[in-house]
């Protein structure tokens, strides 16, 4: 092989491989992007119906409610301006707790509660200059003494 | 040099990346806007720390700009801003109403008698009950209420001279004329 | 007294740092040999005070003095002496020491073994590891002081977080820094390289045993760092392509593709270019993930310091390091051109491929990881990027990577004679194929495609890889060093995709309501609460439940998961019980009292989730093997190298 048909190979195969990457990260990102929303921006109808997004507050104290017996709880998570209901059956992560701050990942239901699939509780800032180490990853943040 | 373009991709890639994290860096990802900003104020009365029988709150101050700070001794970050706390008191321009979150009482009265106090008065929220009605995520934070009883600013994280210069000041000497 | 001391010592050991870049970049470029001494000197003391230093704070540890800020947040009284210990590098401060000391360490022994490099070249690799090293003492010194005082002194610390009161956890760290840092090296090397405008490849020989060294470290940072999010955190995840996880795996890649881009180009001269950039390219990803990680730029649950001064040192560092690698490399780059040939079918064909589709999959991973900061800095809303992306923007390139392992392997250098194999490699296939699917329908009873397709790979990277040593078992040949590392290496490789096809098709996990007495069914395994009563530890309490596991009628294993609440902090942790099988890890956690005598619980069945971490030792075993292969050890004087090499077997 010549080596300008070698550079052309080189060249064709580089540009092969951008466009399928480019496709790949373009399909996958459709897919998977997830959006943020406050309650806020729920109860004014900016989050979207039919697709997983992710909803994020405080838990309102007193708001949370256990079927008992069974996984079934529901809460309410607010941005201290408004509030949205969230359903969901599983298991809480050990930092969920009311009063604190709460990220929930599903979709809306039918009449404007929130239908969770997972519920992480998010950590607390609490803006201490040693944080927990940088190896520590969870989708429940439980790290938290206070 | 430039033999090569295709050699400085890499590079130009590199400062496109920077510039990106520049302005990452400048913004709080974490941050949801406080949607108290130019609201009133959540009115509450607590126990204060130092009496339990007598009681601190929000109304203590109407009629004149005050100062929230939320602030725990198992906070590193209180630690760090205490300093820039005293001073701002020292100045004697406006009053700071401590809200000490999710804390032990004795502990915060050691803290304070060990430290320096530099609050008016602190009121005593164990159970953060006031700290969620003012949105408070973490600790420590800062708010500055106008004299009409309306959230003006919210500072998230350590307060510094350079804040109060930038943030906290330029907005005090017309909140105070409002009075 | 001691931390002033440990304070000093690190203003010495910048003090010296910035002797040993100005005295080695310097001396090399005036021929100046006293200075290229003195440099070596420099960095031998920067060492030392760095150790001090970092002595200085394991000794306030381990005395408790709540005097000093970051031991009085991150220990308390009741800490044992391990975890103390540990706590150094438990925080944003301490870690950076440890990264300090590891970068000294590395830059020593490359000082010490190197007796026999040219030089100029050696001195110019110290020089570029000292003003790294500036950069992390300056850093530390400016604005993360370990050694910062609390005035007055707490009387009691706060805690180790509890879930870093665990053995693999605190020796994580090291472990992965020694990896991280180690990149440094195979950066030093290739910037002396472009600064000299260097075209012989003497360097790549150099910089490959260094290379894999560091890279087999960071293979087992990250091993145990996913093992001990499976076991510790109780939800039975063991990756969760967290920003700061893939902070560790973006360098893994870029050094995955160095090493056998080194390869190519020591034994061939080709890939030059590629190489160097490579080697760039894998320090300043672990930079980068340094970054992103302690300057709050990224909302990562875990991430360290949110404090934008911090950060913007950090970028400003970043800037000046890559930037001026890049720079450097648009530079010289050009200069490296090789002309020898290959064949299509040839070993340099195959690790061209190889490298291609890893990088494109780092590249993927790294769009994916910045996505969420590009989309916020254009105020185009806050977007986090959800695990599914990062799943198939994996596995994708990873496929056709697999397949083409195998073949690889077999490949000579520049010609390629794969005609020989042909039809043990058509035989292998056959039989992989026909055993992945016994593995799917018979085994697991479901002929998932993709599953399937995983399996077979796995095996087929297996198998191929012993046929090598197999090969020359048979004809009575011996097996250099680097060949049994990478067949070790590969057979990991392969045993790892086993265990990952294994685990993400077939697990099955449920979240479950159960009173004493009563059980739950998952792949035809019963879990049955049979107790739940309050314990106590040394510095927790909590309640323990008792889990019969039975398949079959048959009693199996008794587990025994825990909720903790510790003394010192507020939220309660999860200790699952978990039953390692030779074919499968069965999994309990308790989640919570839900009333009416009822308590919540992740069961989970995990298929073949060990052999991950197995694989991946022996990825790094592998590593380690190929590092050790006495051609790297014999004092050879530097040589210019050919691009012709003799048709040698495999290697």
């Amino acid at each position: 092989m010549t080596p300008r048909r070698k550079r052309l190979l080189a060249v064709i195969a580089i540009l092969v491989g951008v466009v399928a990457a480019a496709t790949l990260a373009k399909l996958a990102f459709e897919e998977n992007l997830l959006y943020f929303y406050s309650p806020s921006q729920v109860m004014a109808g900016e989050a979207p119906r039919g697709r997983t997004f992710r909803i994020g507050g405080l838990v309102t104290p007193g708001s949370l409610q256990r079927a008992e017996g069974t996984l079934q709880i529901s809460f309410v998570v607010t941005d201290n301006q408004e509030s949205v209901p969230v359903h969901y059956t599983g298991l809480l992560p050990d930092l969920f707790s009311e009063g604190r701050g709460v990220i929930a990942h599903g979709r809306l239901g039918e009449s404007g509660e929130f239908v969770a699939d997972e519920v992480l509780a998010k950590h607390d800032e609490n803006y201490m200059p040693p944080e927990v180490a940088e190896t520590l990853h969870l989708p429940t943040p439980s790290r938290e003494s206070e | 040099m430039m033999r090569a373009p295709r050699f400085l991709v890499p590079a130009a890639a590199f400062a496109v990346l920077v510039g990106f994290l520049i302005i990452g860096l400048q913004k709080d990802p974490g941050e949801i806007p406080s949607p108290l900003l130019g609201k009133s104020a959540p009115d509450f009365a607590l126990e204060s720390l130092a009496d339990p029988a007598r009681k601190v709150g929000s109304t203590d101050f109407t009629g004149q700009p005050w100062l929230l700070n939320v602030w725990a001794t198992w906070c590193g970050g209180c630690r760090q801003e205490h300093e820039t706390l005293l001073a701002i008191t020292r100045e004697g321009s406006i009053p700071m109403l401590g809200l000490n979150w999710r804390d032990d009482r004795a502990l915060a009265l050691q803290w304070l008698s060990q430290l320096g106090n530099p609050y008016e008065s602190v009121a005593f929220d164990p159970e953060g009950e006031v700290a969620i009605d003012w949105g408070v995520y973490g600790a420590p934070e800062t708010f500055l209420i106008g004299a009409d009883g309306k959230v003006l600013h919210k500072q998230i994280g350590p307060l510094t001279p350079e804040i109060w210069r930038r943030d906290f000041l330029p907005l005090i000497t017309p909140a105070r004329g409002e009075t | 007294m001691i931390p002033e001391i440990g304070h000093f010592a690190l203003v010495l050991a910048l003090l010296l740092a910035i002797a040993q870049a100005v005295f080695g970049l310097g001396g090399a470029a005036r021929g100046q040999g006293a200075w290229m001494q003195a440099a070596r000197s420099a960095l031998a003391g920067q060492f030392v005070f760095v150790a001090i230093a970092f002595g200085a704070l394991a000794l306030a540890f381990i005395e408790r003095d709540f005097s000093v800020l970051y031991v009085a947040t991150n220990s308390n009284s009741e800490l044992p002496i391990f975890y103390r210990i540990a706590a150094v590098w438990g925080a944003h401060e301490g870690s950076l020491l440890l990264w300090a000391l590891c970068l000294a360490a590395w830059s020593l022994a490359v000082s010490a073994l190197s007796t026999s490099l040219q030089a100029p070249f050696r001195s110019r690799v110290v020089g570029i590891l000292g003003l790294i090293s500036i950069g992390f003492l300056l850093f530390m010194l400016t604005t993360s002081n370990p050694f910062e005082r609390l005035v007055p002194a707490a009387i009691e610390g706060r805690d180790l977080n509890p879930l870093l009161q665990d053995f693999a956890l605190t020796i994580h760290p090291p472990i992965l820094y020694l990896g991280y840092v180690g990149f440094a090296v195979a950066f030093a090397f290739a910037c002396a390289t472009l600064l000299e405008g260097r075209l012989d490849v003497t360097w790549a020989r150099w910089t490959r045993p260094w290379t894999l060294a560091a890279w087999l470290f960071l293979t087992v940072g990250i091993a145990l760092g996913s093992w001990w999010a499976y076991y510790e955190l109780g939800w039975g995840g063991w990756w969760f392509w967290d920003p700061v996880e893939n902070a560790s795996f973006m360098p893994w890649l870029a050094g995955t593709a160095l090493i056998h881009s080194l390869a190519v180009t020591e034994k061939r001269g080709l890939f030059k270019s590629w190489t160097l950039l490579l080697a760039v390219t894998a320090f300043s990803l672990s930079l980068l993930g340094t970054f992103l990680v302690r300057s709050g730029v990224l909302v990562s649950v875990h991430a360290f310091a949110t404090d934008p001064a911090r950060g913007l040192f950090i970028l400003g560092f970043l800037t000046v390091v890559i930037g001026g690698a890049l720079l450097l490399y648009a530079w010289r780059a050009p200069l490296m051109k090789s002309t020898a040939g290959f064949e299509p079918t040839a070993r340099e064909s195959f690790l061209l491929f190889n490298n291609a589709l890893l990088i494109a999959a780092l590249a993927l991973i790294l769009l994916g990881t910045l996505y969420p900061l590009f989309m916020d800095a254009l105020e185009l809303g806050k977007i986090s990027v959800g695990p599914p992306y990062f799943e198939l923007v994996f596995l994708v390139p990873m496929l056709p990577l697999l397949a083409l392992l195998g073949v690889g392997m077999h490949a000579t250098w520049k010609r390629g004679h794969l005609q020989p194999m042909r039809n043990r490699l058509l035989g292998l296939a056959l039989a992989v194929a026909v055993a992945a699917l016994v593995i799917t329908g018979v085994v697991y009873g479901d002929i998932r495609p993709l599953a399937t397709l995983g399996f077979a790979l796995a095996l087929w990277v297996m198998g191929s890889s012993l046929m090598i040593p197999i090969a020359r078992w048979r004809a009575r040949q011996a097996i250099p060093g680097a060949v049994l590392g990478m067949v070790v290496a590969h057979f990991g490789f392969g045993l790892a995709t086993l265990g990952i096809t294994g685990v993400q098709s077939f697990k099955v996990e449920k979240d479950v309501a159960l009173a004493v007495g009563e059980a739950a069914t998952i792949a035809g395994y019963d879990f049955r609460l049979m107790e739940l009563r309050d314990m106590r530890g040394p510095n927790f309490a909590g309640v323990e439940g008792t889990v019969v596991v039975s398949s079959e009628g048959e009693v199996i294993t008794t587990l025994h998961p825990q909720k903790r609440l510790y003394n010192s902090g507020g939220n309660p942790m999860t200790e699952a019980g978990i039953e390692v099988g030779a074919g499968r890890d069965l999994f309990a956690a308790l989640g919570e009292d839900l009333g009416q005598g009822r308590w919540s619980l992740r069961i989970q069945y995990k298929p073949l989730i060990r052999y991950i971490w197995l694989g991946a030792l022996l990825i790094a075993l592998g590593g380690g093997i190929a590092a050790l292969d006495r051609r790297y050890r014999r004092v050879v004087a530097a040589q210019p190298a050919t691009g012709a090499v003799a048709p040698e077997a495999s290697r």
